[in-house]
């Protein structure tokens, strides 16, 4: 009887021991291939956002060591009047860059889709402009719409229209800067053309046969299908907006006359600050003003909102395609 | 305030760059006084970072290996357009130049208060520099509460150049001296099409741009940015005269003509520049333009003088900057490196060939007067401002140019007639500026 049960246990035991050990391998090897991937997420991702963190609660001058001051550089955003107008110039752009670049993209991916010929034309002259240096994209626009000298005020001249002074007016800065921004939005219209031509025939054929139109097809199955590519879409415009830079640095200087000046004397913000946008103030605060500290503190607070903001649309979304799809509470 | 925990900075600094933080931690480099001066043949090699680029890179290397006639051995490696974000960056990581070049003063008051460039006193004393050989202006604005972390490369000054073309066409034979002068002047060399749009700006009054910034306009007005309790001072009846002034040149256009003229014209350092394109008539700019004239703008018949002033008591005051040279923090080689700064800060035949070479005002009194200086009509007028004594230069703050920015931006609001009390406004910008400076803790 023992000896039955012995042999029992070692029948069962060894097998159970070899599985065991397979998959101890099998997590071993997942865990290995997912190294670099995690040091390099721990490495450059995780390190830098709690450093960003510990260091918005200290004064830092990036030379000597910070000195822990609580919560006062959060409280001197209250008294800081370019914080807000920051925050506002940002939220424009929020706003506005994402709802033109999701509209603008879809609707020129859509065209595009419908061609019966030169598509392989127009598609890459849509994608060309996206490979733009932002530096260049901007410089060419600004030179474009020049008061005065440039081509498209010369050319609304000979219709007896005054153009807008575009990026030296605080009023048609961002518009212009938007302007800039959706001309190098090529890379989010070959997405949605790509999603677009993916969409099944068989349910356009089956629509049309139903007496479906070109509006009705294109708003009852193609918006449903890319659905998912366009919350990306969206997701990736707030980002490309919360992060706006370069082309607000590189506008705000050329319309001082300052493009061909670097350093300090290079004028962030012109005209009349409209062109300053978070993270321009924030980089002003870390790297012009010596105050890491604050510009940490700034940074924490966009990625809380950006964090937020994200996931909030993203679960809305997510609800959103499932109810489309019959799912409960449809 | 009290240090960061040290558990929670390990915890932060343990996933990696412990060198990140090192550098911004580290010891003085001047703990056991200042580092030995090489030997005469003794070989090294010395890093220095600037900001230049070009034609004018090239003249500064030269410079630069003219430092080989006293250390024949030694290597220099000279970095272009390396700007102040990248020193910085440079000196946090633990590598940085042996010496660096500052293209702006706004900074001085962060590098000396900070330690990011040393404290060059030790130095100083320990080889009997004499200072005085410096212009008062210029010392000023390498300084900083006593600490001098910088000394000079050459500098910067201002005044009035005028198309003598355009005025004698409004039958006027001499620059104007006062700014009631330069106003008048300025409306009758201005010229308007039929359709009321401007063709030519006698004067172009609108701040932030090319030269029109508040730091530069200032001391013609009698404008100080401290009162004598150490805090900003702008609300005082000089700025106000300033500003009232611009003002009145901006009503005098029309806000949104002037706007419009002023859109078209071209950037500060190209050929398309206004001044270059007959599109001014005078403006205020620094000495270089005389090289950036002759080169690009040879047909432009131009004559040069002091800025106009409020008073006429203040005439000949002006407004002077330029390059600065430090010895950074964790700088390799500190001895040689003050050794390379005291060369090209005081010796003369240096400073007078770079002077000519990129056309700046020599900074020592020595060069100032030295014959083999190459100076023509229009570039004495500037070496007659470094000479006088009356320069101010920039306002040093621990702030960078945050200060700068705030004064900037409340201009450009008055020009635009956003601002309806204007003594009350510049009391905000005090406020706006001290708070700052407080919050700096320095």
């Amino acid at each position: 009887m023992t000896a039955t049960l012995d042999r029992v246990d070692a029948a069962r035991t060894a097998p159970a021991r070899g599985r065991s050990r397979a998959r101890a391998r099998h997590r071993l090897t997942v865990l290995a291939l997912m190294a670099p991937a995690a040091v390099g997420f721990t490495v450059f991702f995780g390190y830098p956002l709690v450093a960003t963190v510990v260091f918005s609660f200290t004064d830092y001058d990036l030379i000597n060591p910070p000195e822990w001051v609580g919560f006062a550089n959060y409280a001197y955003m209250l008294r800081d009047e370019l914080f807000l107008t920051a925050v506002h110039n940002t939220l424009w752009f929020v706003v506005a860059l994402t709802v033109l670049r999701v509209v603008f993209a879809l609707g020129v991916a859509s065209v595009v889709a419908r061609l019966k010929s030169g598509v392989g034309l127009v598609r890459t002259l849509c994608y060309l402009p996206s490979l733009a240096p932002p530096v260049a994209a901007t410089l060419v626009f600004f030179l474009v719409l020049r008061p005065n000298e440039g081509p498209l005020d010369k050319l609304l001249g000979w219709f007896g229209v005054e153009s807008p002074l575009w990026f030296a007016d605080p009023a048609w800065s961002k518009p212009g800067i938007a302007a800039v921004m959706l001309w190098v939005s090529g890379d989010l219209m070959i997405i949605i053309l790509a999603a677009i031509l993916d969409v099944p025939q068989e349910q356009y054929e089956a629509a049309e046969l139903d007496g479906a139109g070109v509006v009705r097809r294109w708003w009852h199955i193609t918006l449903p299908t890319i659905s998912p590519v366009l919350l990306f879409g969206v997701v990736n415009s707030i980002i490309v907006a919360l992060q706006l830079f370069t082309q607000a640095v590189v506008a705000g200087s050329a319309a001082s006359g300052a493009a061909d000046i670097t350093g300090n004397t290079r004028y962030l913000g012109f005209p009349e600050n409209s062109t300053l946008t978070f993270p321009v103030w924030l980089y002003t605060q870390g790297f012009r003003y010596f105050d890491m500290g604050y510009a940490s503190a700034m940074a924490t607070v966009l990625f809380v909102i950006s964090f937020a903001a994200t996931a909030l649309l993203v679960q809305r979304m997510r609800k959103a395609t499932h109810q489309e799809e019959g799912g409960p509470g449809a | 305030m009290r240090k960061v925990p040290r558990a929670a900075l390990l915890c932060v600094a343990a996933a990696v760059s412990l060198s990140a933080c090192a550098a911004g931690a580290g010891k003085s480099d001047q703990s056991g006084g200042p580092a030995a001066a090489p030997g005469k043949d003794d070989q090294f090699s010395l890093t220095v970072w600037s900001n230049f680029s070009g034609r004018e890179q090239a003249e500064v290397t030269k410079a630069l290996e003219s430092f080989k006639e006293k250390y024949p051995n030694a290597e220099i490696k000279h970095e272009g357009s390396q700007d102040d974000d990248k020193i910085t960056a440079g000196i946090r990581s633990g590598n940085p130049p042996d010496v660096a070049l500052s293209f702006a003063t706004d900074n001085i008051g962060q590098f000396c208060s900070s330690g990011s460039f040393q404290d060059l006193k030790p130095y100083i004393e320990r080889d009997g520099v004499d200072l005085s050989q410096i212009t008062d202006a210029v010392r000023s604005y390498t300084e900083y509460k006593g600490t001098r972390c910088a000394m000079p490369l050459l500098s910067d000054v201002y005044g009035l150049y005028y198309n003598k073309d355009m005025l004698a066409a409004a039958g006027i034979s001499e620059p104007p001296k006062t700014t009631a002068e330069l106003l008048d002047y300025a409306k009758r060399t201005t010229k308007k099409a039929p359709d009321g749009s401007i063709e030519v700006a006698g004067f172009l009054p609108t701040m932030l741009f090319y030269a029109n910034r508040p730091p530069i306009w200032a001391p013609n007005f009698g404008a100080k940015w401290e009162g004598p309790d150490g805090k900003s001072s702008l609300a005082t009846p000089e700025w106000a005269e300033m500003l009232k002034f611009q003002k009145e040149l901006v009503d005098f256009y029309g806000y949104d003509n002037l706007e419009r003229f002023r859109a078209g014209l071209g950037q500060e350092y190209s050929a398309d520049h206004a001044f270059h394109q007959k599109k001014i008539a005078m403006m205020m700019d620094g000495e270089y333009r005389t090289a950036f004239l002759k080169d690009q703008a040879p047909d432009v018949r131009f004559g040069t003088a002091p800025f106009p002033t409020i008073k006429p008591e203040l005439y000949g005051v002006g407004f002077t900057t330029g390059t600065i040279m430090g010895v950074p923090k964790g700088a390799k080689n500190a001895g040689a490196a003050w050794e390379l700064v005291k060369h090209l800060s005081f010796d003369t035949e240096t400073i007078v060939d770079l002077a000519n070479g990129i056309k700046n005002i020599p900074s020592t009194k020595a060069a100032l007067a030295d014959p083999r200086l190459e100076v023509d009509e229009n570039f004495k007028t500037f070496i007659d401002l470094a000479q006088s004594g009356k320069l101010q230069g920039n306002p040093v703050t621990p702030i960078g140019d945050a200060h700068i920015k705030a004064i900037g931006d409340f201009a450009t609001s008055w020009q635009a007639g956003k601002v309806p009390d204007l003594m009350a406004g510049l009391a905000e910008v005090d406020k706006q500026v001290d708070d700052r400076i407080a919050k700096s803790g320095k």
